[in-house]
């Protein structure tokens, strides 16, 4: 079982090799990018089903031990996350199949897509801090072209703003990592859990966990420092930016995760204050961003960043509910936003533009999207019965328990005003008639009225995972408590990467 | 185009220089046997497949600056791109040799005998060969594209 660790990383270089060696014939690249994710799916199934079976899996690269070699570590957590990591991007290749242009095909969309996979799930099952920081390259280099191939103005646009900022994140990373290994001579996560357990680096301990709070925060678009992202997510082809809300920043909140219950657990306490301040003000912020916008992506950019604050709340809190809780919002989050912004592809289809002012009358032509996209959105919005709303309630109860009562009072408001954004985007741009033209040619144009089935299909597979965790939470709630469990005692973790040390 | 920056040879410019493109004939095939000698010693002493990929590199660069580039891909045969591929698929063959003999990813298997040049034989020989065959194929893309434009 444990060999099956490496395979996480090899399928998509496979996949990504193979589709750029027949990089003139889309179809073939099609069906390679389908064989490559369903065995990427299939695999991640199978390690989910041995970390439960078996406990933590790990295996030393090489042959290596421990503290020298690197760790391939999946616990609960990774394997989760590398599960629903596997699953976005089969429907996302899926969908690119009709919504990406030839061009960029040409160019190496499906080599690229497959080459950010790896970064993610290799991020995902590391367990060196180092190797993290190779995976966080990984995913951002083959994210710069993805969001810049195609060279349009605004794309190029975004693309420097986001690759600025995010250059900046990968400084202050490997900032921290120099000094982690100045100190500690060493790399290794469970190592160096184990090492500043010690009282005599407090305070070391407390600007390090600065530094790694700023780089991750970066990442994840944590409140001060989000405003890449509402920059750029906007700009590139649908199924790319759906694949970067889904899962990029969602590799900051894991590496967060990680670190903060991992590595920095110990004398920290003032650093999960600190995150709880931020996390209530990306969650309010966020959200009030979202407000004036008029572009599609806008808004569910701005609430993008709105739920980061949420994932982080189970964090701040740091009880092992909390962190259950935030493992729950996680599966919910990434299943959501994917399926959000796939959305933005049908809206402009049938509409011929994104801008929701000039949108209208969808639910006439097409009461099924108008049925799916209401879905998706209450769930984004936490109505019961549907996914959002379970992550939310855990949440809050865990908030209370802890008597943080301020913590969810903001929970609460920046919850009604999610709502609020998104039931004013479901009735601008479903609901209310199409108003009249107003003289813009570039909204002139009413839209087709084919919608693709490889678009629609992954789309009904979304929402029907949004259903399904609404409807049926507790097999997903006791996965996110196992996998709260694990973190919330890293002993289990240190123990089994150092077999016979302390 | 670089040709024409450093003043050279290409067609736009109908300046060629027969100095650089007779010592390039020679040079070639040295640099390449050098490039190669570099892959093969570098498991215990300095070299390497980064550094002998790069080596092999800049001795088609050079011919690129002497002739053009059209003559440099005939030269070269294979795409770089599927250069890059090969070299990952190595590259990955070498580490997914270990796991089939029940050891764990990437660690080194070492042929028994040694072979006469090469010397000591295993995967990770094979892991260089395969980094070789990326960074020849990296740079030489990016050249070419370059020189194209």
């Amino acid at each position: 079982m444990n060999n099956a660790l490496p395979l996480v990383i090899a399928i998509p270089m496979i996949t990504a090799v193979i589709s750029l060696l027949g990089r003139h014939r889309p179809g073939m690249q099609k069906g390679v990018g389908l064989a490559g994710s369903l065995a990427l799916l299939s695999t991640s199934i199978a390690i989910l089903a041995g970390v439960l079976l078996e406990g933590i899996l790990s295996v030393q690269i090489g042959n290596w031990p421990a503290p020298y070699g690197i760790t391939l570590v999946a616990d609960v957590l990774s394997s989760l996350l590398t599960l629903v990591a596997a699953v976005v991007v089969l429907l996302v290749s899926i969908a690119s199949w009709t919504e990406i242009d030839p061009d960029r095909v040409a160019f190496g969309y499906h080599p690229l897509l497959h080459i950010l996979t790896m970064g993610i799930c290799g991020s995902f099952l590391t367990g060196d801090v180092f190797n993290l920081y190779v995976w966080f390259e990984v995913m951002l280099i083959s994210s710069f072209v993805l969001l810049g191939f195609g060279g349009e103005r605004a794309q190029l646009e975004g693309t420097t703003k986001y690759v600025t900022l995010n250059l900046l994140s990968s400084t202050l990373f490997l900032a921290g990592i120099g000094v982690l290994y100045g100190t500690f001579g060493t790399l290794n996560m469970a190592d160096l859990a184990l090492q500043l357990r010690g009282p005599t680096h407090a305070h070391l301990a407390e600007t390090l966990a600065t530094l790694f709070l700023l780089a991750f925060g970066i990442k994840a678009a944590v409140f001060p420092l989000f405003f890449w992202l509402p920059a750029s997510y906007h700009t590139p082809p649908v199924p790319v930016s759906a694949v970067f809300a889904g899962l990029l920043t969602k590799v900051g909140i894991y590496a967060l995760v990680r670190f903060f219950t991992l590595i920095f657990s110990g004398d920290a306490a003032v650093m999960h204050r600190i995150i709880l301040v931020l996390a209530a003000f990306t969650m309010v912020v966020g959200i009030l961003g979202a407000l004036p916008q008029r572009d599609f992506r806008r808004i569910v950019s701005f609430n993008l960043i709105s739920h980061i604050g949420t994932l982080l709340v189970g964090l701040g809190i740091f009880t092992p509910l909390a962190l259950a809780g935030t493992v729950f919002y996680l599966m919910h989050d990434i299943v959501t936003k994917t399926c959000l912004f796939l959305f933005t592809s049908i809206v402009q289809r049938l509409g011929g533009c994104a801008d929701i002012g000039k949108l209208g009358g969808l639910y006439r032509s097409h009461p099924f999207m108008a049925l799916l996209f209401l879905l998706a959105a209450l769930s984004v919005g936490g109505i019961p019965p549907l996914s959002g709303f379970w992550g939310k309630l855990i949440l809050v109860q865990a908030g209370i328990a802890e008597k943080e009562y301020w913590l969810v009072a903001a929970v609460f408001g920046a919850g009604f005003l999610t709502l609020y954004s998104m039931s004013t985007l479901w009735s601008e741009v479903f609901w209310k008639d199409r108003p009249e033209a107003i003289g813009d040619p570039e909204c002139e144009c009413v839209g087709r009225t084919f919608l693709p089935l490889s678009l629609v299909t992954p789309i009904g597979i979304l929402v029907f995972l949004i259903v399904v965790m609404g409807i049926w939470p507790s097999p997903f709630f006791h996965l996110a408590e196992l996998a709260a469990r694990q973190l919330s005692d890293p002993q289990m973790y240190i123990q089994k990467i150092l077999q016979g040390k302390p | 185009m670089i040709g024409r920056a450093f003043g050279l040879s290409c067609e736009g410019c109908h300046m060629f220089s027969i100095v650089l493109a007779t010592a390039t004939r020679f040079l070639l095939p040295l640099l390449l046997l050098l490039s190669v000698y570099l892959l093969v010693r570098g498991h215990n002493e300095p070299g390497g497949g980064f550094v002998g990929g790069l080596v092999a590199a800049s001795a088609f660069s050079l011919y690129m600056i002497a002739f053009d580039v059209e003559k440099t891909r005939r030269l070269l045969r294979a795409e770089p791109r599927a250069l890059v591929g090969a070299g990952l698929l190595v590259a990955l063959g070498s580490a997914g040799v270990s796991p089939v003999l029940g050891k764990p990813f990437m660690t080194g298997v070492w042929l028994e005998r040694t072979l006469p040049v090469v010397g000591k034989v295993g995967t990770p020989f094979l892991f260089d060969v395969g980094v070789y065959l990326v960074v020849v194929g990296v740079c030489l893309m990016i050249l070419l594209t370059v020189a194209e434009e």
